[in-house]
């Protein structure tokens, strides 16, 4: 299929501060004009997007697709269908695979098998040190020409600030971004709830805020000292953002995401014992998530991830403690970030931003996150008022465990394109 | 915040004991009523009631321990149940073996309740929601979290003191951080409408938003104790001192253990408890845990008949009634 017109659609693009409805061009996989139809424009394909807003696909910051290692959970190609179905046509997988990506071999059989199941935008994080050890560095060279977009160490703890030092160093001198989970894993030591209320009742082991905000601030001068470009990952806690606030002022160039399950529940929330809640950084408090949101709109956080970890049943049934942490995310991923708009947290602008070109700024994509003419075809059609069950029926990762389940949610994805390709359409999947 | 129906049946009676929290004055005081019943009937010598013939009952011990098994199995013994004692901490589990895996198996067996301790928060309750509703779950401590029925032993010793609730200041003493014990005291107490409850520790040994458990909270003896009606003294594990929690054992005696003296800065008639096994010369002095006021002993014995009233009711069939 090479030229598309997708018609009738209010198209949002926040990078080019569009927000208009009327009809956007696409041929040979990429953005060719927007409103006016260009001379010899012959549409193969034409999409009507009424009631519909069309805005670049969604980039998500932290993805596991379970694949390789862990395929009892999650394959590639169940996650892949997911993420389509989501909305996201780009998204970043976090390096703890089985085995981890510290090869070029692992990144390339990554690299394979996204272009099997036809969702070439995967991009592999690459590990920060040698199977996340924390102890010695990986071949970040050879990492980024297999094609890792960044590094990180996951949710691995690193031996000392001496290793996070050389690391930073390093991918510097790489030109590679450090994606950075803030966890100083001496004080986090076995926890699994927020150090608060809920924890306290429960007797559950508790992870202080301190635990990631002192990690933000020993990473924050190690950036200064190195010059090293810092990415923080799924930040939970009001101190962090404090940190990050003043460090932006001062010039610091460093980004932050949050996942969206930490913007609409507290420990509030938590239903005693239910193994679903189980995530990690854990979920905070009341306060905490109002500050999170007000990091988000002031633009102190750039961007919202899913952090989508799909779950087998096995790996939630135990005793809380016990259980293996994470949500799966990605389908309520566009659903809750426009429940933040209904809430006047964020303009509806500012959240298709920090789904889509803040996080292509963040991973120096130049082609994609906004529907600027000659970038890929990227695009995410949906109906913001269709509202959804979340279901058996309506659900494709092959993780259930989300607090979600059974909610009814408003905003669904209609049509997702890469590159040009449909890769998902609401109606064949019905 | 506890969903009350997963311990309650349709009718509200007991059907499982995983926490105080959620349960109404009425059930605790039942509870103690029922428990009752049994101590003026067994007083003069050791009697067998037929109440749970024909029962089985599984003591799924996942963590050492002696007393509580012990009581536990003391009490299945004289309500006529067939009881099997179930050491997990050296047997499945190790062996990769899952705890749901652990309850299958022994579910497969026809049992009709499982005594369980466990070393994780939640355990209890997990188990409960993933066996067949006819069996019933009575948490022996899990993780930090709950131990009900010790509370309710202990409140049952307080009673036989004070029937009266409405005027009590009760102090706890030391390791509420680490303490399923304390957690299910302060619950017990507050329902039962006692005038106060406080918390004696060092900081390190508090946890955080502690006044959120409905306490107020002392670092020092000397205020804490003053006009106290019950001293409750918890345990104090040893291995504490290797992670930081405090400096020495002499140390902590010294500031929080509990000596004639200390004793004096209470009322002149408080009681002394503890729900043991004590650590003479670490929390509590040996005069004091052997003094006229100490209850430790009349607790232990209390454990089997408010154990007795707990296994009774929630396999229903109303006793004492």
């Amino acid at each position: 299929m090479s030229q598309i017109e997708i018609k009738y659609g209010r198209i949002i693009d926040p990078r080019n501060n569009i927000d208009q409805i009327g009809s956007l061009y696409l041929a040979k996989g990429k953005i060719l004009a927007l409103f006016n139809q260009p001379d010899n424009f012959n549409a193969d394909k034409t999409i009507d997007a009424t009631n519909c807003i069309v805005c670049p696909g969604l980039i998500d910051l932290s993805v596991r697709l379970r694949e390789p290692g862990q395929s009892q959970k999650a394959t590639i190609a169940s996650e892949t269908q997911a993420a389509a179905s989501a909305g996201v046509t780009s998204l970043c997988l976090p390096p703890d695979t089985l085995p981890v990506i510290d090869t070029p071999a692992v990144t390339e059989l990554i690299k394979d098998k996204a272009e099997k199941v036809n969702y070439p935008n995967i991009y592999p994080l690459g590990a920060l040190t040698q199977g996340l050890m924390g102890e010695k560095l990986s071949a970040m060279f050879a990492l980024k020409s297999a094609g890792c977009i960044a590094v990180s160490n996951a949710n691995k703890p690193l031996d000392s600030l001496v290793i996070l030092r050389r690391a930073m160093e390093y991918a510097a001198g790489h030109g590679l971004t450090i994606f950075y989970r803030p966890d100083e894993s001496s004080l986090s030591h076995n926890g699994c709830a927020h150090e608060g209320v809920m924890a306290t009742h429960y007797g559950l082991p508790s992870i202080p805020e301190a635990a990631e905000s002192i990690a933000v601030a020993q990473c924050l001068e190690l950036a200064e000292l190195t010059g090293c470009k810092i990415h923080f990952s799924q930040l939970s806690c009001k101190r962090s953002i404090i940190k990050i606030q003043q460090a932006k002022k001062y010039g610091l160039n460093v980004t932050a995401d949050v996942a969206i399950h930490q913007l609409h529940l507290s420990e509030n929330d938590i239903e005693p014992f239910n193994s679903v809640y189980h995530v990690l950084p854990p979920l905070r408090s009341e306060a905490d998530k109002k500050y999170l949101q007000e990091g988000l709109a002031n633009g102190t956080i750039n961007a919202i991830c899913s952090d989508h970890q799909p779950h087998n049943l096995d790996a939630k049934l135990g005793a809380f403690p016990e259980t293996e942490a994470g949500i799966s995310a990605l389908e309520t991923l566009l659903p809750l970030t426009l429940k933040l708009v209904e809430n006047h947290v964020l303009s509806l602008s500012k959240a298709l931003a920090s789904l889509s070109s803040e996080a292509a700024t963040i991973l120096g994509l130049e082609k994609t996150g906004s529907l600027t003419p000659t970038y890929d075809a990227d695009i995410c059609i949906f109906d913001p008022e269709k509202t959804w069950q979340v279901n058996e029926i309506n659900w494709l990762s092959a993780g259930k465990n989300t607090p979600f389940w059974k909610q009814t949610l408003k905003g669904r994805v209609i049509h997702t394109l890469q590159k040009g390709n449909l890769i998902y359409s609401l109606e064949k999947n019905k | 915040m506890m969903n009350q129906n997963l311990q309650l049946n349709n009718e509200g009676h007991l059907k499982h004991f995983l926490t105080i929290e959620g349960l109404s004055a009425k059930i605790l005081n039942e509870i103690l009523d029922t428990a009752e019943s049994f101590v003026s009937m067994s007083q003069q010598q050791v009697q067998k009631f037929p109440l749970l013939r024909g029962k089985t009952i599984v003591n799924l011990f996942f963590e050492n321990s002696t007393r509580t098994r012990s009581t536990f199995e003391l009490a299945a013994t004289r309500l006529s149940a067939d009881i099997l004692n179930v050491d997990i901490a050296t047997s499945a589990t190790s062996k990769g073996e899952s705890l749901l895996d652990t309850i299958n198996t022994l579910e497969a067996m026809h049992v009709d309740m499982f005594v369980v301790r466990h070393p994780l928060s939640g355990a209890a309750h997990f188990i409960a929601q993933h066996t067949s509703p006819h069996i019933s779950i009575i948490n022996a401590g899990d993780g930090q979290h709950a131990h009900p029925t010790q509370a309710m032993l202990d409140v049952f010793t307080i009673r036989q003191h004070h029937p009266d609730f409405s005027q009590l200041k009760v102090a706890i003493v030391g390791d509420i951080l680490h303490s399923r014990v304390a957690r299910s005291q302060i619950q017990a107490l507050n329902t039962l409408g006692v005038k106060e409850v406080r918390l004696i520790a060092p900081k390190t040994l508090l946890p955080a938003h502690v006044e959120s458990l409905g306490i107020r909270a002392y670092h020092d003896m000397k205020q804490g104790l003053d006009d106290i009606d019950v001293i409750i003294m918890l345990r104090l594990q040893k291995e504490r001192m290797n992670s930081a929690f405090l400096a020495s054992e002499s140390e902590y005696f010294k500031c929080f253990g509990l000596t004639e003296e200390k004793l004096k800065l209470a009322k002149k008639d408080a009681l002394v408890m503890h729900p043991g096994p004590i650590n003479r010369g670490v929390e509590i002095a040996s005069s004091v845990a052997d003094g006229n006021k100490s209850l430790i002993l009349k607790q232990v014995s209390n454990g089997i008949a408010v154990r007795m009233a707990i296994m009774s009711m929630a396999i229903q069939v109303g006793v004492g009634k």
